[in-house]
């Protein structure tokens, strides 16, 4: 039988503002363990929530960058639970009246785009965090990112693959760091993503039962456990078993996913208005506020790259998929003047050097300013493009400028035409057998005599100049 | 008379007229606490160092004639407003041992005022009682019968003020808290309109009823607190930026051609005969005064006690659960695992009323029940409020008895958990509804307990309540009378 695959994903963005959704703390990552604590992120008896309007005006831009509604009232809900992490026994989110509604991104699948549906974006605390004593049967309670503001933003099951998923999940991500809302890191769990995935056979109208996973921390690790997972679902369908509706954790050693709680140990939240927080009001003046200050976001980007650069849409998606890098990639432009050779180093030499080190382009040693002037010694004809290859990598070692290496090196092109002429008469006066076969008509030899110059100069020649002055000595 | 039998108005012009000092009014609520408290027990925890320090900085304040409205004033704080530096306890055993690092916004504005505190107040745990039975410290009794309950469950705050242990007091109203006892106890109790005083560190028991309020010993003490009391507060969301009168200004003003609104779904069989007859009088004497009864219908009456007992143990479900054992207050010594110690500190830490509300509240809100309960309850809630808007077209205020009866006996009502509700019959529509009401000694039964008449008003109208209750106190010529303690 062929099975779909239907795949919908909640991802947690936890917010950039300095202090927490309800309380002044600070939302610093790390700091000695409740630190960044005050009653009212502690729950303490008779403490009440004022909310930080920040938190809105992010959820507002992400709503907008996705083509969401966004609603005119929204309020929050309790949901209730017990868990020392949670601190009130409570979480405040958003049930039935979220901030917005009913957007879209669009994914590139197999050469077409594809709409992917967003259900809701909805504000949310964040919970704290459990230490677990390795040596004795203790936990401890760290509650610095209790109170932390986290967007939730709900798909529609519009994928179809892992790969997809994935896809969407850059997107997503992408976004938000344009937006610098979020610094979209997933190892500090700054953006996090659960995936309910099921399977049908194919034509099936109605989905089949899901599995809600948890516990993937990288970009990776979402389309492995998906994998894993639609793979698993496959064989217990295919051996005549069915699938428990379920939560499920990805482990990433043994690259399996295991069983977490059953759907009958699921918990009922009872999920009320939090009579603590009156309605948020959003009227078009603020919307439109918050649309001026949105910042031209990847697609548009990626677009702009192809027709002002004419680079190609392949060239620009890397460029774009990190912001500082494009960033990176048009002040070069903007010094050199050549969106093509530019597009060339930064994704060729450049990003190949950061990803070995898993360096971030911010730290890149190679500054916009150095990366442009050495194009510019290439295109003016004082280094060619082979020696340039060299002194990049002798810039993003040691830091320093195309000219100082140059100077340091001897690495000047000689484009002397004097002297080259001296170099060529004396290379054809050493070789006049395959000067004479290269007259009876042995084209190929041209080669030939091109190395045993470059040779010569130890590569400096200009080889164009070579090529021009080698055609019309050997030609007699 | 005694100086711990004045009011605070008439203990301010003692001291600005040099006849007494901060020092000696504290040593004289002191001294009379040595004497009755052990029988009334209104107070958890007395605060006499604080108190005679507090006193002591007001006399400097009031020999260099920085006098503020409440200078040198002893008050009693319920023990559901937070303290900073001094246990607060909410009359329950899980909080038995909490030290809140901050002070409520009202504790900071009375502090600021003056005040001098006496001690914190016995309550029902939680706030979750008709009759300070349910404290984990044991019972308050009626200071004009001590066979009976002061009501609840601001029954300490209410029995303090009575048997003249403070000056006047802070209570919490969530469905009748202060009215009720204050009409048990025979002294004056207001329950503002909800967002008129901050509930920032007032521990939570329904979040979207519960609001402060004074006790006092007549009307105009408490225009005094609540020229201290009101005020909008950032740190509350529900708080609301209204514009506060000087309540003052309304005591003594005449009420002629006042409409008084007459509810017909508040006088029914089954009030207690003395209690109707006391109220009926009450009427006449605003009649007398030039009010004018209408007869009006608030034809919802029937529905709020239901729509209560499922909003306010919703909410209070949720405003509990952060009484895990994992951060403060008790933890049981004796779990096996998580889930266990969440059990056993719960089970020990609170009563059976809470436990009967936190239950009866989780099952509201349980998912295939919340549309039947909570969410029916909130849309009979909005047409409540309609009923008083109505009514409010029609009248100025509205008069009611405060309670179906006068103090019933201890342990009388405790299997029943249904009875106990009724003595709020009258009392918790105005907490639905988010309106302010007074309730005002309005004469005593053959037995010599007190009755007290009720009187409602739209919202942010505290200062109408006021103007009608001091227009009543001053004509009704009830017979002063103490407690004989
Ligand atoms: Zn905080």
């Amino acid at each position: 039988m062929e099975f779909e695959t239907v795949i919908g994903l909640e991802v947690h963005a936890q917010l950039l503002t300095d202090t927490k959704i309800f309380c002044n703390c600070s939302t610093k990552f790390g700091g000695t363990p409740n630190s960044h604590a005050c009653p009212v992120c502690l729950g303490m008896p008779g403490v009440l929530p004022v909310l930080n309007k920040k938190v809105v005006e992010y959820g507002m831009k992400m709503s907008l960058a996705t083509n969401c509604t966004i609603n005119k009232s929204c309020s929050f809900a309790r949901k209730n639970y017990f868990y020392p992490d949670l601190p009130k026994g409570y979480q405040i989110s958003q049930y039935a009246y979220p901030l917005s509604e009913h957007g879209y991104v669009f994914l590139e699948v197999d050469g077409a785009q594809k709409k992917i549906g967003i259900t809701r974006i909805h504000m949310e605390e964040d919970a704290g965090k459990l230490l677990h004593d390795e040596h004795n049967p203790v936990s401890y309670v760290d509650l610095n990112r209790a109170g932390v503001p986290l967007i939730e933003i709900v798909s529609e099951p519009d994928m179809r693959t892992p790969t997809e998923a994935a896809d969407y999940l850059k997107r997503l991500h992408e976004i938000l760091v344009y937006l610098e809302i979020c610094d979209g890191n997933m190892e500090e769990g700054s953006f996090r993503c659960d995936a309910n995935v099921s399977i049908r056979p194919k034509g099936q109208e109605e989905f089949g039962t899901r599995a809600e996973l948890k516990n993937m921390n990288s970009f990776r690790n979402v389309q492995r456990a998906l994998e894993y997972e639609v793979k698993r679902q496959q064989y217990i369908v295919e051996n005549g078993g069915k699938i428990v509706q379920e939560t499920r954790l990805w482990d990433d050693a043994q690259g399996v996913t295991n069983s977490m709680r059953s759907k009958e140990e699921a918990h009922d939240y009872r999920y009320f208005p939090d009579p603590d927080l009156v309605p948020i009001i959003v009227d078009d003046a603020w919307i439109e506020v918050m649309r001026k200050e949105l910042p031209e976001l990847p697609m548009a980007k990626r677009e702009r790259f192809v027709k002002d650069y004419q680079i190609p849409a392949y060239d620009a998606g890397v460029l774009t998929a990190d912001k500082a890098l494009s960033n990176y990639y048009e002040e070069v432009v903007r010094l050199c003047a050549s969106p093509k050779a530019a597009s060339n180093w930064v994704m060729g030499d450049v990003l190949r050097f950061l990803n070995e080190e898993r360096r971030d382009i911010r730290n890149c040693p190679v500054t916009a300013a150095s990366l442009a002037e050495m194009i510019r010694l290439i295109e003016d004809g004082t280094i060619s493009g082979k020696m340039a290859k060299d002194i990049v990598e002798e810039m993003y070692k040691t830091g320093s400028a195309p000219k100082t290496i140059i100077a340091e090196k001897g690495m000047v092109q000689i484009t002397d035409e004097g002297a080259l002429l001296k170099t060529i008469s004396a290379i054809i006066d050493a070789n006049p057998n395959q000067l004479q076969d290269y007259r009876g008509g042995k084209d190929k030899l041209f080669g030939f005599f091109v190395g045993q110059v470059m040779k010569a100069t130890q590569g400096k020649a200009n080889p164009q100049i070579v090529n021009e002055l080698l055609k019309k000595m050997l030609a007699g | 008379m005694e100086l711990n039998q004045l009011t605070i108005h008439e203990l301010q012009e003692k001291i600005k007229n040099g006849q007494t000092s901060a020092t000696q009014i504290v040593e004289s609520v002191f001294s009379r606490i040595g004497v009755v408290e052990e029988r009334v027990h209104s107070y958890i925890r007395l605060m006499k160092d604080q108190a005679l320090s507090a006193a002591k900085k007001a006399d400097e304040d009031i020999k260099i004639g920085a006098i503020k409205p409440l200078t040198g004033i002893p008050l009693a704080l319920k023990d559901i407003v937070c303290t900073k530096g001094i246990p607060t306890t909410c009359g329950s055993h899980i909080l038995h041992n909490f030290v809140p690092p901050y002070d409520a916004t009202v504790v900071e504005k009375l502090r600021d005022a003056g005040a001098v505190f006496v001690g914190k107040a016995n309550m029902d745990e939680f706030a979750m009682g008709s009759s300070t039975e349910t404290s984990w410290f044991g019972v308050t009794r009626n200071p004009w019968d001590l066979e009976r309950i002061p009501g609840g469950s601001s029954g300490g705050s209410a029995t303090a003020v009575a048997a003249d242990e403070c000056i006047a007091s802070i209570g919490s109203d969530t469905g009748g808290s202060i009215r009720q006892p204050a009409a048990l106890c025979g002294v004056v109790g207001l329950k503002p309109t909800y967002g008129r005083v901050s509930r920032f560190g007032l521990i939570a028991f329904a979040s979207s009823l519960d609001q402060i309020g004074p006790f006092t010993k007549d009307v105009e003490d408490c225009a005094i607190m609540m020229n201290v009391l009101a005020g909008y507060d950032p740190r509350e969301s529900t708080s609301v930026q209204a514009e506060v009168p000087d309540y003052r200004q309304f005591v003594g003003k005449d009420i002629t051609g006042w409409k008084i609104g007459i509810p017909k779904e508040y006088f029914i069989e089954g009030i207690d005969p003395e209690v109707a007859a006391s109220v009926k009088k009450a009427i006449a004497v605003i009649e007398k005064c030039g009010g004018q009864c209408v007869d009006i219908s608030l034809p919802h009456t029937e529905y709020c006690l239901a729509v209560y007992y499922i909003i306010a143990p919703a909410e209070a479900s949720s405003n509990l659960a952060r009484y895990d054992g994992v951060k403060y207050g008790l933890r049981t010594s004796e779990a096996r695992d998580l889930l266990d110690m969440y059990k056993k500190t719960r089970t020990q830490g609170f009563g059976n009323e809470v436990k009967r509300r936190i239950m009866i509240g989780t099952y509201a809100l349980s998912s295939g029940y919340y549309d039947a309960y909570y969410k029916k309850a909130s849309q009979v809630r909005a047409l409540i409020k309609q009923d008083f808007a109505e009514a409010f077209k029609k009248c100025d205020v509205i008069l009611t008895p405060t309670t179906p009866t006068p103090a019933f006996k201890i342990g009388e009502k405790m299997d029943n958990p249904l009875q106990m509700y009724l003595s709020d019959l009258f009392t918790i529509s105005s907490n639905l509804a988010g309106i302010p009401g007074i309730s005002v000694p309005c004469g005593f039964t053959a037995a010599g307990l007190p009755v007290g008449v009720q009187f409602l008003a739209g919202h942010f109208e505290e200062g109408k309540l006021i103007q009608i209750a001091s227009a009543y106190e001053k004509n009704a010529n009830l017979a002063k009378r103490r407690p004989q303690l």
